[in-house]
């Protein structure tokens, strides 16, 4: 058999790290039950909103753009929590030096991490969405069409093809934002000796506590910020408001040439180089 | 070729020198004892073998610099570093299933013959297993490569004596071929003793003493000595004296066996009491330079 270093040091990572499906799929599930029980009211709230075809339409679709906007926010902050443990948990409990008796080199192996984050994460909140999705779709046409207000109501007014690009759009443009970010989080974690979330936190923190003080400005909160939630002002128009049946709020062209986007890629490519050419020196702690 | 090749090998920590300058060749097929009290190197030595620590000076490891080029190396090189080693996480198929996947010279049925001959269970998570069963089953994985080089280091800590002997038998009888060569660090010296073909003898950063087992039990000689003959025999330079029973044994370097069989019972020392006499004499002559 060929060795496939990438593929089964990414699998290991899923052994290791369920949480990296169970998570979604966790809150795919919550969202479910609370929306099957609401979904039972819908008829009679339907009814009497019947005057009013934009309250009808924001309550049939409003559901539909919450679900996969919770299902990817979570993965977000599991890749995040992830990163963090990724390179230092195995300094933690030794198995550095099991993983490094195998003839998988170290950029293979940060690589496979980052690709949990980069890659995989994304993919399961997009399929765990999608899936929710054709849940809510089933019960809304059971339950109206049983009610006799009939299906048509959501049908007619769901964007389905519109919503789901815009949903593919949105993971795509942020996943590209965050890559630096999480590169970041890999290299301290592959470098703190202790605690790699205070690492994280404090030094910006206490950055940007001194930068106030001293000169009345806060260039590191707007950069934090501008790296966590820029990509809503760069790839998206404001004005078009963030409505998933509207496609014009898009703006592919303008998220392509911002700097910020390059000058953050180029920013991870390097921090994940530091972050394998760092563990080559690491030795359990 | 030699499968190590080390000149001035130096590793320093901070002001702690770890290694200092060790030079150091060992051919295919040796079986190598590196012995030495806490603290002398023997891991720092064997990490620089591995790829897992910088060095200064020259090494070669199967013709190749392990710092460089680790990943390559640990196709042919083997490596068990303590029984704490392995993910707790893990389930004992997954263990079997991932190096599969990554090591081009697995022979998975080989893992799987030795692991069927223990009680390990294939869905149990390894921080289910005793502290035997994991060595059992990193043993396992080991045996389903095909290395030119096993490097453990302390493979044995914290085992009860069972598992001890068991290690060492199975690594002798079915992996052990006379092709491969292996290195082992150990505190338990009288129990790879009968194991090893050469030994190496480590103390602060330095080689104290290297050589075969032939020449060992050819160079040094354990006399228990009967009492009228004691001033006879101190007169010929034993290296180390002690007392056991009331009767007194001293310990020669390159005398002959003939003019040590008058004088009591001859035998080839313990690897343990040559280990006792040899540092005793380096930290003497230590002592002697300080003053």
């Amino acid at each position: 058999m060929t060795p496939r270093p990438m593929y089964w040091s990414i699998r290991r990572e899923l052994w290791e790290n369920r949480s990296v499906y169970v998570a979604p799929l966790a809150v795919a599930a919550v969202f479910l039950f609370g929306f099957a029980l609401s979904t039972i009211m819908l008829p009679h709230h339907l009814r009497a909103a019947a005057l009013d075809p934009a309250k009808q339409e924001r309550m049939l679709v409003m559901p539909f753009s919450a679900a996969p906007g919770l299902i990817i926010l979570t993965s977000f902050i599991v890749g995040a929590f992830y990163c963090l443990e990724a390179l230092y948990g195995e300094r933690r409990d030794r198995s550095i030096l099991f993983w490094k008796s195998l003839p998988v080199s170290d950029l293979t192996t940060v690589l496979s991490k980052a690709s949990i984050p980069l890659v995989v994460l994304p993919s399961i909140a997009i399929a765990v969405s999608l899936a929710t999705q054709l849940v809510m779709l089933f019960l809304s046409t059971v339950v109206l069409s049983a009610s006799g207000v009939g299906a048509a109501a959501l049908w007619s007014r769901l964007p389905l093809f519109t919503m789901t690009l815009i949903m593919f759009y949105g993971v795509a443009v942020h996943v590209l934002w965050h890559a630096p970010l999480y590169a970041w989080l890999l290299l301290i974690s592959g470098w703190a000796r202790r605690t790699p979330l205070l690492w994280v936190v404090l030094p910006p923190m206490a950055l940007g506590v001194f930068e106030r003080i001293t000169f009345h400005t806060s260039l590191v909160a707007s950069l934090v910020s501008y790296r966590v939630i820029g990509a809503m002002r760069v790839a998206f128009v404001a004005s078009e408001g963030h409505d998933i049946r509207r496609l014009a709020q898009l703006d592919p062209l303008r998220f392509l040439i911002s700097p910020g986007l390059w000058i953050g890629l180029i920013a991870a490519a390097a921090f994940l180089a530091a972050a394998a050419r760092l563990r080559r020196d690491r030795e359990p702690i | 070729m030699a499968c190590i090749e080390a000149r001035g090998l130096r590793k320093a920590f901070g002001s702690t020198i770890a290694l200092d300058g060790i030079d150091l060749s060992v051919e295919e097929g040796r079986v190598l004892g590196l012995i030495g009290p806490n603290g002398a190197g023997k891991t720092t030595a064997l990490n620089a073998i591995l790829g897992l620590t910088r060095y200064q000076g020259e090494l070669r490891v199967l013709g190749r610099d392990p710092w460089t080029e680790r990943d390559r190396l640990m196709r042919e090189v083997c490596f068990i570093a303590d029984v704490a080693v392995l993910p707790r996480w893990m389930r004992v198929w997954q263990a079997l299933d991932y190096v599969a996947g990554v090591h081009p010279r697995f022979d998975r049925a080989k893992a799987e013959g030795f692991l069927a001959k223990t009680t390990i269970k294939r869905g149990s998570k390894v921080r289910e297993l005793s502290k035997g069963m994991v060595t059992q089953l990193h043993l396992a994985l080991v045996m389903g490569i095909d290395a030119n080089l096993l490097v453990l280091d302390e493979p044995t800590l914290g085992l009860d004596i069972l598992y001890r002997k068991q290690f060492y038998d199975s690594l002798l009888n079915d992996y052990y071929d006379r092709t491969r060569t292996i290195v082992v660090t150990t505190h338990q010296v009288e129990e790879i003793q009968p194991v090893l073909t050469d030994v190496m003898f480590i103390d602060r950063g330095r080689i104290v003493l290297a050589c075969s087992m032939e020449e060992f039990e050819a160079r040094y000689l354990e006399v228990m000595v009967r009492p009228e003959h004691l001033a006879a025999a101190r007169a010929l330079g034993p290296i180390h004296e002690r007392q056991l029973f009331g009767r007194t044994i001293l310990l020669f370097d390159n005398v002959e066996r003939p003019k040590l069989a008058d004088l009591g019972e001859v035998r080839t020392p313990s690897l343990a009491d040559l280990f006792v006499a040899v540092m005793g004499q380096a930290a003497g002559a230590e002592q002697g330079a300080a003053r």
